[in-house]
């Protein structure tokens, strides 16, 4: 069943249960009517430009030392070290809870990922990395959201999920879309009934947006509800905390556990635009990366058997100056590095094309220069979970190349 | 000009704490105390309704710009239609009282009534707000009055070190007043920013704070701009809206909640720090396709150098700092600014971006997408922007040209922007004339639909467009918001509800008319009866009666409401 036949028919089947003609579960089997692959892709964005050689930083590459005076993490063996990952790259200590995921192999790293047209604006970077297309502003939905148009899918009210209060530009366009703040506050009073008079209205809503948004809002409702998607509690003894990014992704491990058919879900973590006082093993970098390490490996417990079906990617819009600046903090650079999670990927490497971080091998003497293009990455994750064939209906005009972690 | 010649405050006696609505639905007469002298009188009624007739300012009486009645558009909407789009623009939407004054002045005197606020009477939001002690103090003030309970705890002895959570929670109770903390500070600013937009005469005063601070964005997140954020939008934003754009980036770039946010304070000869520079040409000036370059952003980093605060944390005054400014040459956009400078390069560099081309394009494309349509037309734009620089960036005649534009009063513009969280919230309070102590459920309903207050993380604020407002989550919380407003769940906001009583058909055509301007869709109408059980009839054979409080709550949820 085509996507806008089975959206005029949820309408329909909406304002009719509204008038109570016709009960809830016309929706629900509609919407458990498509098979899915029961892959799922999540992809996290650290918002303001995290700094990739602290993240990851190339302990063994000489220059780094006397680019970073004061922010230089030790090497591996001290008190307060890094952590070894090979000759050349070692772990934020602060991110230790990910070291397991290394280990089993469903951790990969690459580093030095980058967008071409070096953009060192957070407002510019983001947008190009979320509508896919860099140097083109005009494009007008995000390619995340492209990727969904071109896969098939489970087709529930809960195949895109975005767990942040507004929708992010990479989910904006023509396919469906939730955006929730948590799923613990998705709901209306009075249960899934409260909302009947409500679907009716918004099934008449002159503006279409308003429309539109009105029927995903309500469908999803529905099965929210029967499913009680929120109490969930977690799996496998995974003990997730109170940050932020912990409580979304646990979330997102609540609607993959429930099998309402979540294929592509995204969230965002901010504070990472660290110009003063980033600090080293401890301090406001840390601090930042023990909420993320926890929450990703929270997660990958959580999912048990579901996390080789899973595919995480973690990303930022630049990296950070190769050089400390005057306030033991870094200003915006071009090249970080991207985190990419879950069973289908062959990690415990670092990949990526790292040049070194010596004056000659900078990009405008300043930052580390991009080895690898970001959309490589994200191609390869969306195909690998989406089953897509074309990149250019995601990436127009653009060549991903060999594989970069497959 | 003589003072006489200005159209007076209209005094319009609001006893504190009584919602004005409670005349709700019936005929109101209101005070108007005017000094009718024969010009203000003849200003007046030339405004009085938005044709072209009225005469031109005589020669000389244009000199002030606000003084001049505007010249606007012929429209064919109703006068009601037309202060309803008015208000749903200038102002957080339509209340009774508002309503009643636009028809009664007519729009044109209306809007120049709103740019002149110094003589709008708001002394009954005076005296509420004198209720947030926090709102008139200095950073140095507010961080001696409302420190972190940690430091108070340290201040009396108190050893926190190698305690529980729980345990250090339970002795800090006992030694902090929860009152004095710092969050009080940010509560206070808050409270104050949701009552004035809910109830200040000021209306467009509200909105352009509103779209000022966003513009210049600062989050009370970033370490010790909590602190500074009420000063901020106090001394740098609120006195600068009437005045020109240099004035106001001045007023800005000097001060401390600016400079730390954007790191400029940390900033020296020896150690640069780019962000405030590149968030000046990107954010508050030229826009990202201003023509300029990295170097141009080096080189104004540059000039800035020095602009510091003194002891961010404990005093948080501007301050320069001699030792820390780069007093080499530099050249901006092409511009040399000679070495041996001090503070002024950077006073320099603002005199040069705020009388760019392209800063006054992207000043009146947001101030377009603001006020009149998201996508606003390339023509429209252009006239502001010529406005803008003819004038030397006289913001009150950048307006005036936002609002004599054929463009603002097009049906394309009319009802076509989707409310903003605080819009959407605000507008619902208004909308029957409810009050509001800016209390936490309201904030909360807020942070829920994804605008926490002065909390915006990134430069570029919150976004001004629809699409990052409408979707799934935020549709959710602003029904459940117009439920709970509606049965007086939310604590410290309420709204007087529509007399019950008579046929259900009638009471939801006048609440519907009331709420929203205009008569509902036939089948919307049948929705909310069938909804609110209107066909049911009771075991005595009485229709029942229909519940006012649901109704009004699925009129404030409904798409309809969602746009302004």
């Amino acid at each position: 069943m085509s996507r806008i036949c089975r959206r005029q028919l949820l309408r329909s089947a909406g304002a009719l249960a509204a008038l109570g003609a016709v009960p809830g579960f016309l929706a629900r089997a509609l919407a458990a009517a498509t098979p899915g692959s029961g892959k799922t892709l999540v992809l996290v964005f650290l918002r303001g430009g995290a700094d990739g050689l602290s993240i990851v930083p190339p302990v063994g590459d000489p220059a780094y030392r006397a680019a970073r005076p004061t922010l230089a993490l030790a090497p591996p063996g001290r008190d307060g070290g890094a952590i070894r990952l090979d000759d050349v790259f070692a772990l934020h200590p602060a991110l230790a809870p990910l070291r397991p995921l290394w280990s089993d192999g469903t951790l990969g790293i690459v580093h030095a990922a980058g967008l071409p047209g070096a953009t060192r604006s957070h407002f510019d970077a983001q947008d190009f990395c979320e509508s896919g297309t860099p140097g083109t502003k005009s494009t007008g939905d995000g390619w995340l959201n492209r990727a969904v148009q071109r896969a098939q899918g489970p087709d529930g009210a809960f195949r895109v999920v975005a767990l942040q209060p507004t929708l992010p530009r990479m989910l904006l366009g023509d396919a469906p879309a939730v955006a929730m703040s948590s799923l613990g506050q998705f709901r209306l009073p009075g249960g899934p009934g409260g909302s009947s008079a409500f679907d009716a209205l918004y099934a008449q809503a002159v503006d279409t947006a308003l429309r539109s948004t009105g029927l995903e809002t309500f469908g999803a409702l529905r099965e929210a509800g029967s499913a009680k998607l929120a109490q969930l509690p977690p799996a496998n003894g995974a003990e997730y905390g109170n940050a932020p990014i912990a409580r979304r992704l646990q979330d997102v491990a609540r609607l993959i556990r429930s099998g309402v058919g979540l294929q592509v879900s995204a969230t965002d973590m901010g504070g990472w635009d660290t110009h003063v006082g980033e600090g080293t093993e401890k301090g406001q970098l840390a601090v930042r990366l023990a909420e993320l390490g926890g929450a990703l490996a929270a997660f990958a417990r959580d999912l048990g058997s579901r996390w080789a079906d899973t595919r995480v990617v973690v990303m930022t819009e630049f990296g950070r100056t190769a050089r400390e600046n005057g306030n033991r903090g870094t200003d915006h650079g071009t090249a970080s590095v991207m985190l990419v999670l879950g069973g289908g990927v062959r990690g415990g490497r670092v990949v990526g094309g790292y040049r070194g971080l010596a004056r000659p091998q900078l990009f405008e003497e300043r930052d580390l220069a991009i080895g690898t293009d970001v959309r490589s990455v994200l191609w390869e994750a969306a195909a690998a979970q989406l089953a897509l064939r074309d990149p250019s209906t995601v990436f127009p005009g653009f060549n991903p190349g060999a594989p970069v972690l497959g | 000009m003589d003072p006489d010649c200005r159209i007076d405050a209209m005094r319009v006696p609001h006893p504190r704490g009584v919602p004005e609505g409670n005349s709700w639905a019936a005929p109101v007469f209101e005070i108007i105390s005017m000094r009718f002298t024969p010009l203000g009188l003849a200003l007046l009624l030339g405004c009085a309704t938005a044709s072209p007739g009225s005469s031109p300012p005589a020669p000389g009486a244009a000199t002030d710009a606000r003084l001049a009645p505007l010249q606007l558009p012929r429209v064919s909407w109703s006068s009601e239609e037309q202060a309803v789009h008015l208000l749903d623009r200038l102002a957080y939407g339509p209340s009774p009282r508002d309503l009643r004054q636009v028809e009664a002045m007519g729009p044109g005197a209306w809007i120049s009534w709103q740019l002149r606020p110094a003589d709008i009477d708001d002394r009954a939001i005076e005296r509420r707000l004198a209720d947030f002690p926090s709102l008139a103090m200095s950073t140095r003030e507010l961080v001696a009055r409302y420190p972190r309970a940690k430091k108070v705890a340290e201040a009396k002895g108190i050893s926190l070190e190698g305690k529980s959570p729980e345990a250090l929670r339970s002795e800090l109770a006992e030694v902090v007043n929860p009152f004095h903390l710092p969050r009080q500070v940010g509560a206070e600013l808050v409270a104050a920013r949701l009552i004035r937009a809910t109830e200040s005469r000021r209306q467009f005063q509200e909105q352009l704070v509103d779209f000022w601070f966003n513009h210049f964005n600062v989050s009370a997140d970033k370490g010790p701009v909590r602190w500074m954020v009420s000063p901020y939008e106090r001394e740098a934003i609120r006195p600068h809206l009437f005045g020109t754009f240099r004035e106001l980036l001045g007023a800005v770039a000097h001060h401390p909640a600016m400079l730390f946010y954007l790191d400029n304070w940390a900033s020296g000869r020896l150690g640069l720090n780019e962000n405030y520079a590149r968030e000046l040409l990107e954010l508050h000036t030229l826009g990202v396709d201003g023509g300029y370059t990295q170097e141009d952003v080096r080189e104004v980093a540059r000039c800035f150098t020095g602009w510091g605060i003194r002891r961010p944390k404990e005093d948080g005054s501007f301050e320069f700092h001699p030792m820390a400014h780069d007093r080499g040459s530099k050249r901006v956009l092409g511009v040399d600014i000679p070495a041996g400078g001090g503070m002024e390069d950077g006073e320099r560099v603002l005199d040069l971006l705020a009388t760019q081309q392209a800063t006054a394009r992207f000043i009146a494309r947001k101030l377009a997408q603001k006020f009149v349509m998201d996508a606003p037309p390339p023509a429209l734009v252009e006239r502001v922007a010529q406005v803008f620089l003819r004038s030397g960036g006289e913001l009150t005649a950048t307006y005036r040209a936002l609002f004599e534009s054929p463009e603002f009063w097009s049906d394309a513009a009319r009802g076509s922007k989707v409310k903003t969280p605080l819009e959407f919230t605000v507008s619902a309070v208004r909308a029957l004339g409810g009050t509001t102590a800016g209390d936490v459920p309201l904030v909360q309903a807020l942070n829920r639909m994804g605008q926490p207050l002065y909390r915006a993380q990134p430069p570029t604020g919150w976004p001004e467009v629809a699409q990052p407002w409408v979707n799934p989550g935020a549709l959710v919380a602003r029904i459940d918001f117009g439920l709970r407003l509606a049965s007086g769940r939310l604590t410290g906001t309420a709204i007087p509800l529509p007399p019950a009583g008579g046929p259900p058909e009638e009471l939801v055509d006048r609440t519907a008319r009331a709420v929203l301007h205009r008569p509902l869709g036939e089948q919307t109408r049948a929705t909310v009866l069938a909804a609110l059980g209107a066909s049911e009839v009771m075991p005595d054979g009485e229709r029942r009666p229909i519940d006012g409080l649901k109704l009004v709550g699925l009129l404030l949820g409904a798409p309809e409401f969602q746009n302004q």
